[in-house]
């Protein structure tokens, strides 16, 4: 095992090591995972050579089969054959009610929450089925790479909301990868053009996948991708172009006499139709309805015209992000094509004339979104400590609480910078109060009931006074990632006030835990190794940056009895991991962590003053 | 509550955690960002400090490294984040700059308009309301965005005359001055949401 060496002041660091990162685009339809190998990023193949993994999850009584072997066998196991699981992610059992098409599967009762289903493996939830799929991308990763990974960066849709990104977050820490970021997936599309073509301005991304629909405004300069707006449909996407012209073939076909299972059929047989329309102006349909053959002519102008109210929806959401953001049409520079969808002719017209330029598809629509994540989690992991390049995003849905009368009261606004934190403060209205519940939604519309709920929780042990006496400041939090926390204090008293958070659609922590203990078969040692290796991990983690903070600050920021302490600390979290009792190394992390605050923190200040350094106050004197 | 009461608080709650002595922020928001003191905000220079910041204290720099120093790094750039938004929208960076003053204008304010103004608030408010009946709403709601950016551009540069003679009087006249951006915003925010209804119809 490899010692950590402690390096004195001064002395170099150990030698740069490259630690091997990812970046997955976890699809509706399809999932790819890509790299940066000398310089290039590219996605990576499985052994058969294909790119793209279908994301189709089937459970089997001899184990689990994930991808196109899953998919060849949808149509005749539909059951434990699940496709299109992304649309399920951070959906409450209701939410799953107005869903079309995914109602092929057997939902298990639960006391409402999230959802499960039935298979022949026992009941799944949408996390441990998106698992599956990050395993295999992680296995293809391992192989091609040869190596253990350091983590990846995920891509979400812009416009997911906090329980979509809590449990994409849950799936990879089931599958045991370590998330570097959750990147919204025209973030990283930017990324993959922006520096390509070393562009610089405001760059619009419409993107058009299978499930869903966003379109984003950023701001590239000099290395900083700047979200300036977001917007778009989790609800809207290719499927509904499909549904469209599914539609219009059952008028044809005389409408009323749906046959069981026909829906599916004709649905597929758009898609084909849908696919052909993008290379030939007229297309020819053969459907078998009621024991009969008919053959109907598609033209590329009458899809056009079905599918007009789809995209004037897009083209709206387009004026509107750009609106958020502060800039005409005629500012943007860049327009980039993201998402299988924007191959269709109808789209690429339509976004061509309302930002009045054309806008790019060099780069293939499926992989982009792989490609730029895998340029980020390079930089993230740790390789280009010279990198200048940094995303910064915004909150895609505005977060609210309930108030009397069943509003929504937004706490922060839609399209505002992340990392953020508020507060708002709460009372009691009964004398001797001493618990409140508090509910936090995301969204939109006024009334509670149409936005999404996030949790629930109640706030305890508040000191029993008279009505309206206590003072409760509820802090939310949300972090890079758009995955909000919230904490409460008792301001009178300055009580911590202890809070129970239930998400409403997601896994609790010990569920995970169980869930990831189930995955070791059971196996206590594997449990306990793999404990161990992780705070070993997180160990290393804090001493090799402290290490490195010591050598690059240490001399200017601490005094010589300050030095000597950390490293006295610091030797003795070395001996404790070097050890094999994992709890005692969480414990000597959380002391050195403590312990040495004081010095993190001098240096975040020190590097304000450094980044600000030319901007002195005589400047600032003779601005005035 | 209102949001603007809500970011208010906010500042306290951000300083109350350097208490834990995580993070010491002690500055004002132009302090912080090494910007002049001033109403006339460059906003060129704005963005570029914002940026400069960004690139040492967003989570991202931190992402090889402990919990701890990310959970750090979230708590400063939230505050940069905070200030920078505060600072950039007209109306927040004259309330911000009347709290520095001492004038709390974030809270729910009890300051007296004139009946001119409110009558005039009450047109603009109706003929929000009949626009969804004109024969042509896409022009009267760019005719109303006019006036609404009008009146703002002209209390706007009320309020900066007021602010720099830095009286106790003058004072109060700019908090005035915040009290009627207020009602002005509120327009514009309704303006916005009344022509999204009307594309989305």
């Amino acid at each position: 095992m490899a010692l950590l060496q402690i390096a004195e002041p001064g002395q170099s660091p150990e030698p740069h090591q490259r630690k091997l990162a990812v970046g997955i685009d976890l699809g509706t339809t399809n999932s790819l995972v890509a790299s940066v190998r000398s310089g290039e990023a590219a996605t990576l193949p499985d052994e058969g050579g294909s790119h793209l993994l279908p994301s189709v999850v089937r459970y089997t009584d001899q184990g689990v089969v994930v991808g196109q072997a899953a998919l060849a066998q949808a149509a005749v196991d539909p059951f434990n054959t699940i496709m299109s699981v992304k649309r399920l992610m951070g959906r409450g059992a209701v939410d799953l009610k107005g869903l079309q098409g995914e109602a092929v599967y057997r939902f298990a009762d639960t006391a409402g929450g999230m959802p499960y289903l039935q298979t022949v493996a026992g009941d799944k939830s949408p996390v441990e089925i998106s698992a599956e799929i990050l395993k295999t991308l992680k296995a293809r990763a391992r192989a091609s790479l040869e190596g253990e990974l350091e983590g990846a960066v995920i891509t979400v849709p812009a416009y997911f909301d906090d329980a979509q990104r809590q449990a994409t977050k849950d799936a990879a820490q089931l599958a045991g990868i370590k998330v570097l970021r959750l990147l919204n997936e025209p973030t990283a599309a930017a990324v993959a053009y922006g520096l390509d073509q070393g562009a610089e301005g405001v760059i619009a991304v419409y993107d058009l996948g299978g499930g869903t629909f966003d379109v984003s405004v950023l701001r590239l300069n000099k290395g900083v991708f700047e979200v300036l707006s977001t917007g778009g449909d989790s609800a809207l996407g290719g499927d509904d172009f499909d549904l469209a012209l599914a539609q219009w073939f059952l008028q044809q076909l005389g409408g009323a006499e749906v046959i069981a299972g026909e829906s599916r059929y004709l649905t597929e047989k758009a898609r084909w139709t849908k696919e052909r329309l993008t290379e030939n102006e007229t297309v020819v349909v053969d459907l078998d309805h009621a024991g009969q053959k008919v053959s109907l002519e598609v033209t590329r102008e009458l899809f056009d015209g079905l599918v007009e109210p789809l995209v004037n929806k897009t083209v709206r959401a387009c004026r509107r992000a750009l609106r958020d953001a502060g800039v005409s049409t005629d500012e943007v520079l860049e327009v980039v094509m993201v998402g299988g969808s924007t191959r269709m002719p109808v789209i690429r017209t339509r976004v061509e004339q309302f930002f009045d330029r054309q806008p790019h598809i060099d780069i293939d629509p499926d992989r982009v979104v792989a490609v730029g994540a895998a340029i980020q989690a390079d930089v993230l992991a740790g390789n280009k400590p010279d990198s200048e390049m940094l995303l910064l995003d915004v909150l895609p849905l505005s977060l609210g609480l309930e108030t009397m009368g069943g509003l929504a009261e937004k706490v922060i606004h839609r399209n505002t910078s992340i990392p953020v934190a508020r507060a708002q403060e709460f009372t009691t209205y009964q004398d001797g109060q001493t618990a409140m519940m508090v509910h936090v939604v995301q969204g939109e519309r006024e009334l509670v009931d149409d936005c999404r709920s996030l949790a629930q929780f109640v706030l305890r042990g508040i000191p029993p006074m008279a009505a309206g006496a206590a003072k409760i400041r509820v802090a939310f939090q949300v972090d890079a990632d758009g995955l909000l926390s919230v904490a409460a204090k008792e301001l009178s008293t300055g009580i911590e006030s202890e809070i129970q958070v239930k998400p409403s659609y997601g896994l609790a922590d010990n569920e995970i835990a169980e869930m990831l203990k189930a995955s070791y078969n059971c196996a206590e040692d594997d449990m306990a190794a793999r404990s161990l290796r992780e705070q070993q991990v997180e160990a290393d983690r804090l001493l090799h940056s402290l290490e490195q903070a010591i050598s690059a600050d240490g001399k200017q920021l601490l005094s010589e009895g300050e030095l000597t302490h950390l490293q006295e600390q610091m030797v003795i979290l070395l001996s404790l991991r070097n050890g094999t009792d994992s709890a005692l190394i969480e414990q000597g992390v959380k002391v050195l962590a403590q312990v040495s605050d004081f010095f993190a923190a001098r240096r975040m200040d020190l590097s304000i003053k450094n980044a600000l350094k030319g901007h002195s106050i005589d400047e600032i004197e003779g601005d005035s | 509550m209102s949001a603007d009461a809500a970011k208010a608080l906010t500042f306290e709650f951000l300083s109350s955690l350097s208490a834990g002595c995580i993070m010491d922020i002690t500055q004002n928001y132009f302090e912080f960002l090494a910007l002049p003191v001033t109403y006339q905000l460059d906003l060129q220079s704005l963005s570029e400090r914002s940026r400069e910041l960004q690139k040492t204290l967003h989570p991202d720099r931190f992402a090889h490294l402990s919990d701890r120093e990310r959970r750090l790094s979230v708590q400063y750039t939230a505050y940069l984040n905070e200030a920078v938004s505060t600072l950039k929208s007209p109306l927040t960076r004259a309330q911000y700059l009347l709290k520095m003053e001492g004038i709390d204008t974030f809270s729910e304010t009890q300051v007296q308009l004139e009946p001119m103004f409110l009558m005039q608030q009450m047109e603009l408010r109706e003929g929000l309301e009949s626009v969804r009946e004109a024969s042509d709403p896409d022009a009267e709601l760019l005719a109303l965005q006019a006036t609404v950016d009008g009146e703002m551009k002209a209390l706007r540069s009320q309020f900066d005359g007021f602010y720099q003679q830095s009286t106790p009087t003058s004072l109060d006249a700019a908090a005035v001055c915040v009290r009627k951006m207020q009602f002005i915003d509120k327009l514009g925010r309704e303006i916005e949401a009344l022509e999204d209804q009307l594309f989305d119809e």
